[in-house]
């Protein structure tokens, strides 16, 4: 990552009041508009002068983006929501302390005073032959430079890698996949609202995006369902170092039992693969069966099912099993 | 030199002439040339002509509750603002990324990194650096008036950082054990590892700020 002590190149700078005018500068500008939100991701772009936006579009002047609000038996979370704000919440607190766990664990505090939830869920990879401008098949070459021989690519993913082997950095993608939270995602064309799951994408899908999200596109809100509201959760990052770093693996469960069984469960782990993975066929096989340590071991086995490790990152295999031991038995049980 | 830009938060609000805002932009330049020796690229980056956008590029700024005027560019960083146009060189540039703390300042009274915020999405907001700590008769911030006591810090760049973070942590949690400090103030890095020293200055800090 190169440091140039310099101001960002020039670009033009909107500042919308509400989401319908940020909708009009976003479907006028089209693939040269860039959103703005606590601009964590965007400003390393900038500054080195890897991606070169004509227009970027300042979210933090729409005070409809903001804010945590009670809807139906679940909360709606608008997408310029803070971090800090997400973790301060007395609902997040006492029925989704998933959510909160996983906010807690991003970055820095000064990051969450300022990085959203919505920036949180529609980053771009840190893959740093990416980020520092390779021309790569995610840039839009015809080549994976993390992917070689000589690769440093311990960071990198060891599952449904399609050419390119980067992996999603989201803390909170898991735990709002666990809790079935949905986005909405509004366009010039209306607004459509979309399970957190699916809100992801692979390089299957499209290799040069992260996420649905099409050029005209803003993800306004995150919707958590009351479903889940005081389930028992876990949630477990882990990285080198306790502050700043990405996911090396982690981990987020939602599970409801009656004391032995396990009734109803979601799990999903990111930093393996491009998007963050629920893990469908680890809670089919769970679901129904004791909360024993033989149900974990099981769950872990089959959760690394079909895992194909690059050079440098073999680790993250057991790394992932062991985690996904811990979702399901708890951390004294793995 | 930076009088003329300065309008005393303290003072009787007054309508701003046209004519004075634009001297106080001017005025404001100049601080930033005489700045410049430290940043010499800087010069020609800050007289390139911005690109279409929308936004009024001379604006106002509450700055340790001054009200400072300036000309500010789409792209421009708090951190540079500060620096390089208001000549507040107590808050550093580390990394620029980030990823060191170095330029933290309190916007409405919560830590952020300046060198990541657009001063353009600050306008309304109430900027404290470290330069506003002190009383106005000069009496240290007591988190300050611990550094010095407990000689806190060892080459001290990053200090400025630390002291705001610190500042920001404590105004929500006024009595902290050691560890929730630590976790507090983990957004700042220190190159000389002098954080034992930095979080007993720091806790000193806190029990005068509980005695005031």
């Amino acid at each position: 990552m190169a440091v140039i002590h310099d101001v960002m190149p020039s670009f033009g700078l909107y500042q919308p009041a509400s989401v319908a005018d940020a909708l009009n500068l976003l479907d006028r500008h089209g693939r040269d508009a860039w959103i703005l939100a606590g601009g964590l991701d965007s400003f390393d772009w900038l500054k080195d002068r890897i991606k070169r936006p004509k227009a970027v579009v300042d979210l933090s002047g729409i005070s409809e983006l903001q804010g945590i609000r009670e809807s139906g038996d679940g909360l709606e979370i608008g997408a310029m929501t803070t971090l800090t704000e997400v973790v301060r919440h007395p609902a997040v607190r006492e029925r989704y302390s998933l959510l909160l766990e996983a906010a807690e664990h991003a970055a820095s505090p000064q990051i969450r005073n300022q990085g959203t939830i919505g920036g949180n869920v529609s980053q771009d990879t840190r893959c740093w032959y990416y980020r520092t401008g390779w021309f790569c098949y995610r840039a839009g070459g015809n080549i994976c430079y993390a992917d070689t021989p000589t690769a440093m690519n311990r960071e990198h993913a060891i599952l449904g890698a399609d050419r390119c082997v980067a992996v999603n950095p989201s803390d909170t993608a898991p735990a709002l996949i666990a809790l079935d939270a949905s986005m909405v995602v509004r366009s010039k064309s209306g607004e459509r609202v979309v399970p957190a799951e699916e809100y992801f994408i692979g390089p299957g899908t499209d290799i040069t995006r992260m996420t649905i999200l099409q050029p005209g596109d803003l993800l306004t809100a995150i919707r958590i369902p009351g479903t889940w509201g005081g389930a028992r959760f876990y949630f477990e990052k882990v990285r080198d170092r306790n502050v700043w770093d990405f996911a090396l693996v982690s981990v987020a469960s939602a599970m409801s039992d009656n004391g032995e069984t396990i009734e109803r469960v979601r799990i999903a782990v990111n930093g393996v693969a491009a998007r963050p993975l629920r893990l469908r066929a680890v809670e089919d096989a769970v679901r129904g069966k004791a909360r024993s340590e033989e149900t974990a071991k099981l769950a872990g086995d089959l959760a690394i099912q079909g895992a194909l490790p690059l050079q440098h990152n073999a680790y993250k295999v057991p790394l992932m099993r062991n985690l996904v031991k811990r979702a399901i038995r708890g951390a004294e049980g793995a | 030199m930076e009088e003329p830009i300065i309008e005393r938060g303290t003072e009787e609000k007054r309508p701003i002439s046209r004519r004075d805002f634009i001297k106080g932009v001017i005025a404001a330049g100049a601080v930033a040339t005489s700045a410049s020796y430290l940043f010499r690229s800087t010069g020609a980056m800050f007289s390139q002509s911005s690109a279409q956008g929308s936004v009024e590029r001379l604006i106002t700024l509450n700055v340790n509750g001054q009200i400072r005027r300036v000309d500010v560019m789409n792209q421009e960083t708090l951190a540079m603002t500060l620096r390089y146009k208001l000549g507040l060189t107590g808050t550093k540039l580390g990394c620029d990324r980030a990823e060191c703390g170095a330029c933290t300042v309190l916007i409405d009274d919560v830590p952020h990194y300046s060198c990541s915020v657009l001063t353009h999405t600050v306008r309304s907001r109430k900027i404290l650096t470290i330069e506003g700590l002190a009383s106005p008769r000069g009496e240290l911030h007591p988190i300050q008036q611990a550094v010095v006591d407990e000689q806190g810090f060892q080459c001290a760049f990053c200090m400025s950082g630390f002291v705001m973070a610190a500042v920001g942590f404590l105004k929500l949690n006024p009595n902290p054990t050691r560890s929730e400090l630590a976790h507090g103030i983990s957004g700042n890095l220190c190159r000389c590892q002098d954080y034992n020293k930095i979080l007993t200055a720091f806790m000193r800090g806190a029990e005068y700020m509980r005695r005031a």
